[in-house]
């Protein structure tokens, strides 16, 4: 009989039991937002055996900007089913940070199973306008920087201090695309030689295309179960063991673009180095992010990166962290991995970022 | 699944016809740029931040006491585009830059002039270019852009 | 130091218009309410579990969670549940004041949307008026509930509160 491992954070295990996402696509133009939503809530509570009766608490993670309507969360809420009244939260952040909530939620012992949510649609809008709302509001969002060019300062940050190349980006994305093409949800997926990818064009040097995330539409959704009852869902749930989310100052002018403090220190405060790390789902939109995270992290090269392809392969923003979630947990659930790191970002240039620890039980 | 049904769809525009209040500090810095100048602030440790803000963006401590910086600065990283979008401040290539100007002690975003990328180096010098006085609006484009220094 | 602050007349204002240009699709379930629009009908969908007609549908029910996917064609009469009377002109107001705006609830529906009232002076709208849809010509109908141009009263007799209690 397995026993849930003792997390490093709060007094109460909490698992990943059950994980779905839909296949991203550059347009999805059949689904609104509920349609985009209910098969893969549907599927969710299949793996798990269970119905939205079994659920005390419902988080989701989206943003208005997106569909260009505003509550477009409340709207969304038609897929979960909320009668009898539920408990439900949302945040205006990847919906790794309602998984975030979530977990905090089912610290207090009194709900068991949670719902987590994220969905987004970066074909209906203008993503690089939209995005470039995030900046300050006075001195930067009126020159509308775009986010490929805001990456590239980072990328660019990192090859004058001598930590990556133009070829190690593409041999990131060369690598990722290539994992992708197992990965049914992914969304660009080839086979192609870093030396083939350097021959592209740039979009904003010293990124090429290649290093830069595709436009995508999807959603994803997990449940969470608190203490032994994981058991019963799954034979092995992926129990978070550390969780723990830092944050950079929001003008990227006074930070050192070329580290990750932040992840640095929510590595550290998860226990990231605490074990060996069988397989890390980190989320890089960018080539070059990868490389740093993965070193801001602590991983050795004995960890296997995105195996799923990562957001290079598909990105559906507000989604695209927890998918980093899910993909760690079901390595975990799938037995391929006994421990294992996930990461979300949010913010400009990797602003905030979320750590977490995700471990079979012994 | 049943077959597609053809689906609607339609062209949406939102338009947010914000007006700011600034407050004293970015106010300052915008009142400077209407003059043709830059302001900055003194952060923590002495330190000083451009833009300025009213907190040190690090630590959170208030900040106090303006300070002229620039006109000249550094570019710290850089950014070429080669096909700006049509929203972008330059309609032919440019560099998107962080500039630390003299005396400051981070970095402003802003556009760097230049004929070809090859003329960009990260360390490079760079003067801040403004509108003329009479199209200073006091608004961060009344900074159009950095120029690259001559060098000998 | 700087003199910034020195000057007669400091910055104290920053506009900072924003546009955004968006492709918005209706998907499955709406587009189908939309086309009935065009055809002058109006098109619900029923929920498999509790039965529940949602006009116009999302696709799902809100309470079951499961897709919507029986498509049920409504008749043109309906109920007032609620109304307001509106009183207050505002920018863009296109119909005289006062008028009526009510919650309507189809035959057959098991919830309301929001319709205008006509053919009636505003003092003698009333909760359970029986009403029906007068949709436009048919040649200006389109995909958009602006192709129904009221509700006006059919001349039944009232129906009792708690016939659709539920629904208010």
């Amino acid at each position: 009989m397995s026993t849930a491992p003792q997390p490093k954070q709060g007094t109460r295990p909490v698992a990943i039991v059950s994980f779905a996402q839909a296949p991203t696509q550059r347009r999805i133009e059949q689904a609104n937002e509920v349609e985009l939503l209910m098969p893969v809530i549907s599927e969710v509570y299949a793996q798990a055996n269970m119905t939205k009766d079994d659920v005390d608490f419902v988080c989701s993670g989206s943003t208005d900007y997106l569909i260009g309507g505003p509550f477009s969360f409340v709207t969304a809420l038609d897929a979960v089913g909320v009668w009898p009244p539920k408990r439900e939260s949302h945040v205006e952040m990847d919906a790794a940070w309602a998984l975030y909530e979530s977990w905090v939620q089912l610290q207090e012992g009194d709900l068991d199973v949670a719902l987590v949510y994220g969905f987004g649609k970066s074909s209906l809008g203008d993503l690089q306008r939209i995005l470039a709302l995030q900046l300050d509001p006075y001195t930067m969002a009126p020159l509308w920087p775009d986010q490929v060019s805001l990456a590239a300062l980072q990328a660019q940050a990192m090859i004058d201090r001598g930590l990556a190349t133009e070829e190690d980006f593409a041999g990131v994305a060369s690598r990722s695309r290539r994992d992708a093409m197992n990965n049914p949800n992914a969304q660009v997926a080839n086979d192609l030689d870093v030396a083939t990818l350097l021959k592209e064009e740039y979009i904003a040097s010293p990124l090429r295309r290649h290093c830069v995330p595709p436009l995508s539409d999807g959603a994803a959704a997990m449940i969470l179960v608190a203490g032994d009852r994981a058991f019963d869902v799954v034979d092995r749930p992926a129990w978070i063991t550390g969780i723990d989310h830092r944050i950079e100052a929001h003008a990227f002018g006074v930070r050192d673009l070329a580290t990750s403090p932040s992840t640095t220190k929510a590595a550290h405060m998860a226990g990231v180095g605490e074990g060996d790390v069988d397989v890390a789902e980190i989320h890089a939109p960018f080539a070059h992010q990868e490389i740093l995270l993965a070193s801001a992290l602590g991983l050795s090269s004995a960890t296997t990166l995105n195996p799923s392809g990562g957001p290079l392969a598909a990105n559906p923003l507000m989604a695209g962290g927890l998918i980093r979630f899910g993909e760690a947990a079901n390595r975990i659930m799938d037995g391929t991995a006994s421990r294992a790191v996930a990461h979300a970002t949010s913010g400009p240039i990797l602003q905030q970022n979320l750590v977490a620890v995700l471990e079979a039980a012994s | 699944m049943a077959e597609p049904t053809e689906v609607y769809t339609s062209t949406h525009v939102l338009e947010y016809p914000y007006s700011r209040s600034v407050g004293p500090v970015i106010g300052a810095f915008l009142t400077g740029l209407r003059e043709g100048k830059i302001v900055g602030i003194r952060g923590e440790n002495g330190r000083v931040i451009v833009p300025p803000t009213e907190y040190d963006p690090e630590t959170g401590a208030e900040t106090s006491g303006f300070v002229d910086v620039g006109p000249g600065g550094v570019i710290e990283t850089w950014a070429w585009v080669e096909h700006p979008r049509d929203d972008a401040p330059r309609s032919t290539p440019f560099a998107w830059a962080l500039v630390r100007l003299d005396g400051a002690d981070t970095a402003l975003l802003h556009v760097v002039d230049a004929a070809s990328k090859d003329e960009v180096t990260t360390g490079a010098r760079v003067t801040a270019h403004f509108l003329d006085e009479g199209e200073r609006q006091g608004r961060i484009q009344d900074l159009c852009c950095f120029q690259l220094e001559e060098t000998s | 130091m700087s003199d910034a602050l020195e000057t007669q007349d400091p910055v104290t204002m920053l506009s900072t218009p924003i546009r955004l240009d968006y492709d918005f699709t209706a998907g499955v379930a709406q587009s189908r309410s939309l086309r009935g629009y065009a055809e002058g009908r109006f098109v619900g969908q029923r929920c498999p579990v509790c039965k529940k007609v949602y006009v116009p549908s999302r696709g799902s029910c809100p309470v079951d969670a499961v897709p919507t996917k029986e498509e049920v064609v409504l008749p043109n009469t309906a109920t007032v549940t609620t109304f307001c009377v509106v009183n207050v002109p505002f920018a863009g107001q296109s119909i005289e004041i006062p008028y009526i705006t009510a919650s309507i609830l189809l035959d057959g529906a098991d919830i309301t949307f929001m319709g205008l009232i006509q053919g009636i002076p505003a003092d003698e709208v009333r909760m359970g008026l029986r009403v029906e849809a007068v949709w436009v010509p048919k040649e200006e109908l389109g995909p958009t509930l602006a192709s129904v141009k009221y509700f006006q009263p059919t001349g039944e007799p009232d129906r009792e509160i708690s016939t659709f209690r539920e629904h208010l």
